[in-house]
């Protein structure tokens, strides 16, 4: 049998589901067993995906180890999966955290181990899913499939107001999600009238010209969907809730691969699809970028509570990859991209950082803490280099993203994205502050006194995360090769468009004269 | 005078004899054999099971184009009916399972229970069937008065009679709005045969204003029978009132029912009076959604809130209604049997959860009830999430179905405002998993008296659970089959 008819990306998406039924065997009590066949599961879903990065042909946009049979036929709908440079990588950032996320909640949690751990893989399934997807009908599903086990995961395990965060989040971003069904089914009821076919196949849709008009509401119906998720400024108020009151491993998925979610959805969907509509909202995008990347920063800078302000930081670096994608240039796509990759390498080691610190003390206040660096000193140094990234030092991960985007924004505009180097500068003041006053100076707190420094388990899940850090730091070719082509394809599909349009304006401007 | 007797072709209403012999042999049964307390309940399962596998197979395997005409066109079985009835034998045959522990449980007489439960289930056949005003009447009247009994067979509950007395009084108000219309549309139309009424109207163009009278008081009494705002004052009450297992049953065949006569006749009899009925039921749609679902938000008790959340239901078929093509009536058929199994399911473990007499029946009593009852909870949950219309469910591909249609006829924002309401929806349906698995059992609302309150364990109970649940994510995840019986199973119109 031929390596690429494997259906290697429905093996890694269902993965997990084994090990769910395995873990529906077991007794409740047994908690060690859950939690390793929970993490060998995720374990085993990550070496299965490796051969996704290692077997891509970079050399080409196609979409990849695409498997594509008849689901429902009566309505066109079909089983279709398939990964390109950019979904590839967000792929492998899933099945890496996933694995991590598992890891971190050892012993955070104590309570219906059972549930939480099957919730844990049903979201990564779900999530997956929504990556590899190739069908309309099939990325809804799994869209919305995925905000189950999320809000059982905030809403059971998570913090004091953990009730009103679930419900909240399952809300927001459900409202969305339903106004992108009835664009996607108005798409699907034009495509029949301009090519007689009934399909929810995502590339046949790239090649469907839409006109101007249709375009621009499309466009809109899709961007509430995703913005929510993002999300972007003023669609973010559920992000705080949800953050804050999740406890440790759902925070670093909702960080690390739920949002992805939302930028994901623009690169697929809004930018081939609808690229006079892209050129269109522009401005809008931008302007909403970058108001988010100030304000973000301006809020984590006023938060006492450490997770808050990890929460507020990632509506500012949100901002960040939106800019970038809505450059329209390679850098600022690029850029966007591994910024996606940073984004949930970093913001999630912070939220496992702020894990072991609760975990230790049962505070998250930022007050509680100071001279921390005394007691913890291994500790110490990892948080620092983990804020380091989130910053933007050169020679770790965020550098490289931020300056891409920076790039590609000045190529795109000057004004915005000269306001959007401010939220560059904010960001080391709140990163370094915080850590300033949770690590330095005195011991202000007795009980800080005899904190136990790293425990293997922690050292464990936290050391993969800085390899990638740095690695994409030194080396980001290796990643950035991968998406090239996809990216340069992408630009191609929203360009073409914009060229058209600007031989159309030519012509009717010389008949006119 | 000779009288001529018409030609009886009994192939056309096997199912409906075999339910009404069951139902007869019951009543006599409870009489004369004094049987014990569960056996009526299997005897009445075999009997659905009988009709339902007749109502699939015989006189054809369902989806092949045979339509049967008897009675001189009175009667008519198509696949419409057809897959009609297969929605109401399922309810029936569901409801019967859940029955059978309860009725031992509350000690309440079995013989006319199961009798009464198939006599509705018949005339709701007849609804489904009937090619003609009478009969349609005729089936409506025997599913409402077996129903008004059933719904206050709970005698010692007082909440039980009120339901009852309440629902026939609305109910016979209803039927005589019904009736007036038939009246109207007979007097204008000399006929009540739906094809006569059909042709006389296409043959005669002017002066229709007596039939658009009828016309708008048949909207009201297939309004209210359907539960449609603002005919569904009676709903709450009555879904409240009526002991869990028939709250289940009405909540899903009959409504079903009142959608196949409603539908049969307004598009069979009536569709040149469309753009008329179709403004009405537009308006009738987005009420009837967004009144069952903002009121729904703030109920504690969960048969009412399901009550209005059925209203709400009824919204979403309407959308279905108002969008016909291609796609509106197949996906009618589609949402009632998902509906009716994912409201049964839910009823089902209502019933379970509830205990003797019913006591734990406010949201705030299933505090914690996820880790007490987790098979129960979970299955709850997925019903719960199923109606709110999340993938992969049939509640989600059911409103697909719905909406698309709706989006294909140019009703784009009907399906905004109706995909805006599931929005709504799941708060209140997430409210009781909330409950379920997020409070703990202290903050249950009368703590001691209903926490320890052990639920009925019943295994018929889940085995209808078992089915529904099955039926929701098959329906759900593989409904390819189901979409090839409902695209068959169009009303052939004229």
């Amino acid at each position: 049998m031929n390596i690429a008819q494997i259906p290697i990306l429905s093996i890694t998406t269902y993965l997990p589901l084994a090990g769910i039924v395995l873990i529906c065997c077991m007794s409740g009590k047994r908690h060690d067993l859950i939690r390793w066949t929970a993490f060998l599961t995720t374990v085993a879903t990550f070496v299965v995906s490796l051969p996704i990065y290692f077997g891509f042909d970079a050399s080409t946009w196609q979409m990849q180890f695409v498997e594509n049979v008849p689901w429902i036929e009566r309505f066109g709908i079909n089983y279709h999966m398939g990964v390109d440079g950019i979904s590839m990588l967000l792929v492998m950032l899933t099945t890496f955290l996933s694995a991590l996320a598992v890891l971190s909640t050892w012993s955070a949690v104590k309570e219906s181990v059972k549930a939480y751990m099957i919730s844990l893989l049903l979201l990564e399934v779900g999530m997956l899913g929504v990556f590899c997807a190739l069908d309309f009908f099939l990325f809804y599903v799994f869209w919305e499939v995925m905000l189950i086990p999320m809000y059982f995961i905030i809403g059971i395990w998570g913090g004091p107001r953990r009730i009103y965060a679930a419900v909240k989040f399952f809300i927001y971003t459900m409202s969305g999600s339903v106004l992108m069904l009835v664009a996607i089914l108005s798409l699907y009821f034009m495509m029949h009238k301009a090519t007689g076919q009934y399909t929810f196949d995502i590339l046949k849709y790239h090649e469907l010209n839409l006109p101007a008009g249709t375009q621009f509401w499309m466009f809109l119906a899709f961007f509430l969907a995703f913005a929510i998720k993002v999300p972007m400024f003023p669609f973010h108020t559920w992000l705080p809730d949800a953050h804050v009151e999740a406890p440790t491993a759902g925070s670093v998925i909702l960080a690390g691969v739920l949002l992805k979610m939302g930028t994901y959805g623009f690169l697929r969907f809004n930018l081939p699809m609808f690229p006079q509509a892209t050129i269109q909202f522009v401005p809008f995008i931008f302007c909403l970028a970058v108001i988010g990347i100030v304000y973000g920063a301006f809020v984590s800078l006023a938060q006492d509570d450490i997770k808050k302000m990890v929460a507020y930081s990632s509506v500012s670096h949100l901002g960040y990859v939106m800019l970038g994608m809505f450059a329209l240039n390679v850098e600022g796509i690029e850029g966007s991209t591994i910024q996606m990759i940073n984004h949930g390498l970093s913001t999630g080691a912070l939220f496992l950082i702020v894990g072991m610190l609760y975990e230790r003390r049962h505070t998250r206040l930022i007050s509680e803490y100071g001279g921390l660096m005394k007691v913890m000193p291994l500790f110490a140094t990892l948080f620092l280099v983990v804020c380091f990234s989130s910053i933007g030092v050169p020679g770790l991960n965020g550098f490289i993203g931020e300056l891409l985007i920076l790039i590609g924004a000045f190529k795109a505009s000057v004004p915005f994205a000269s306001v959007a180097m401010l939220g560059l500068l904010l960001g080391a003041v709140y990163l370094l502050w915080m850590y300033k006053r949770v690590m330095y100076g005195p011991i202000t707190n007795e009980e800080n006194r005899h904190l136990k420094d790293m425990t293997v388990r922690e050292i464990a899940y936290l050391v993969p995360i800085l390899v990638f850090i740095v690695w994409i730091g030194v080396a980001p070719k290796t990643f950035l090769n991968k998406m090239h082509t996809t990216v340069a394809h992408l630009i191609e599909q929203v360009n073409a468009d914009k060229t058209l349009a600007k031989t159309t304006d030519y012509a009717t401007d010389h008949t006119n004269n | 005078m000779q009288l001529t007797i018409p030609i009886i072709n009994f192939s056309a209403f096997y199912s409906e004899i075999v339910i009404c012999a069951f139902a007869l042999v019951i009543l006599m049964a409870q009489v004369l054999a004094k049987p014990s307390q569960n056996s009526l309940g299997y005897v009445a399962f075999i009997g659905v099971l009988i009709a339902l596998v007749i109502n699939v197979y015989v006189p054809s395997a369902m989806g092949t184009q045979a339509v049967e005409s008897t009675f001189s066109g009175l009667w008519v079985l198509d696949n419409y009916s057809r897959f009609f009835k297969l929605i109401f034998l399922v309810g029936t045959g569901l409801t019967i399972l859940i029955s059978i522990k309860y009725i031992k449980q509350e000690a309440m007489p079995p013989g006319e229970y199961y009798a009464m439960l198939l006599m509705a289930t018949l005339g709701m056949m007849i609804m489904a069937s009937g090619a003609d005003l009478m009969p349609i009447f005729l089936g409506i009247e025997l599913m409402s008065i077996s129903l008004y009994v059933l719904t206050g067979y709970a005698r010692t509950r007082l909440i039980s009679n009120e339901a009852a007395l309440k629902y026939f009084l609305l109910g016979s108000f209803a039927t005589g709005f019904l009736l007036y219309g038939i009246a109207l549309l007979y007097g204008a139309t000399g006929t009540t045969r739906i094809q006569g009424i059909f042709a006389f109207i296409s043959q005669n163009t002017n002066n229709h204003h007596i039939i658009l009278i009828g016309m708008a008081l048949l909207v009201i009494g297939f309004g209210f029978k359907l539960a449609a705002v603002p005919f569904h004052m009676w709903t709450p009450d009555v879904y409240e009132g009526a002991p869990a297992p028939i709250t289940a049953f009405m909540s899903a065949g009959p409504k079903a029912a009142a959608f196949a006569a409603f539908l049969r006749v307004f598009l069979e009899a009536l569709p040149a009076m469309h753009d008329q009925w179709v403004m009405i039921l537009w308006w009738l749609a987005v009420l009837t959604m967004s009144v069952g679902n903002i009121i729904a938000l703030v109920q504690d008790n969960i048969k009412r809130m399901l009550a209005y959340s059925s209203i709400a239901h009824a919204g979403y078929v309407l959308v279905g209604f108002v969008a016909g093509g291609q796609l509106g009536t197949p996906g009618i058929l589609f949402y009632m049997l998902a509906y009716t199994l994912m409201n049964i399911g839910a009823f089902a473990i209502i019933t379970y959860l509830g205990g003797t007499n019913e006591a734990r029946i406010t949201v705030k009593d299933y505090a914690g009830l996820g880790y007490q009852y987790p098979i129960a909870a979970v299955a709850l949950s997925l019903f719960l999430f199923s109606l709110a219309g999340i993938p992969p469910t049939a509640g989600f591909m059911g409103k697909f179905y719905l909406f698309s249609a709706a989006i294909d006829a140019g009703y784009l924002g009907l399906a905004i405002i109706g995909v805006l309401n599931s929005v709504v929806s799941v708060y209140f349906y997430l409210k009781v998993t909330v409950s379920l698995y997020m409070k703990s059992p202290e903050m249950q609302s009368t703590p001691g008296n209903v926490a320890s309150l052990p639920a009925v364990f019943a295994p018929m109970l889940m085995v209808a659970v078992l089915i529904s649940a099955c039926g929701v994510l098959g329906l759900g995840i593989l409904p390819e089959k189901y979409i090839t019986l409902v695209q068959s199973s169009q009303l052939m119109l004229p």
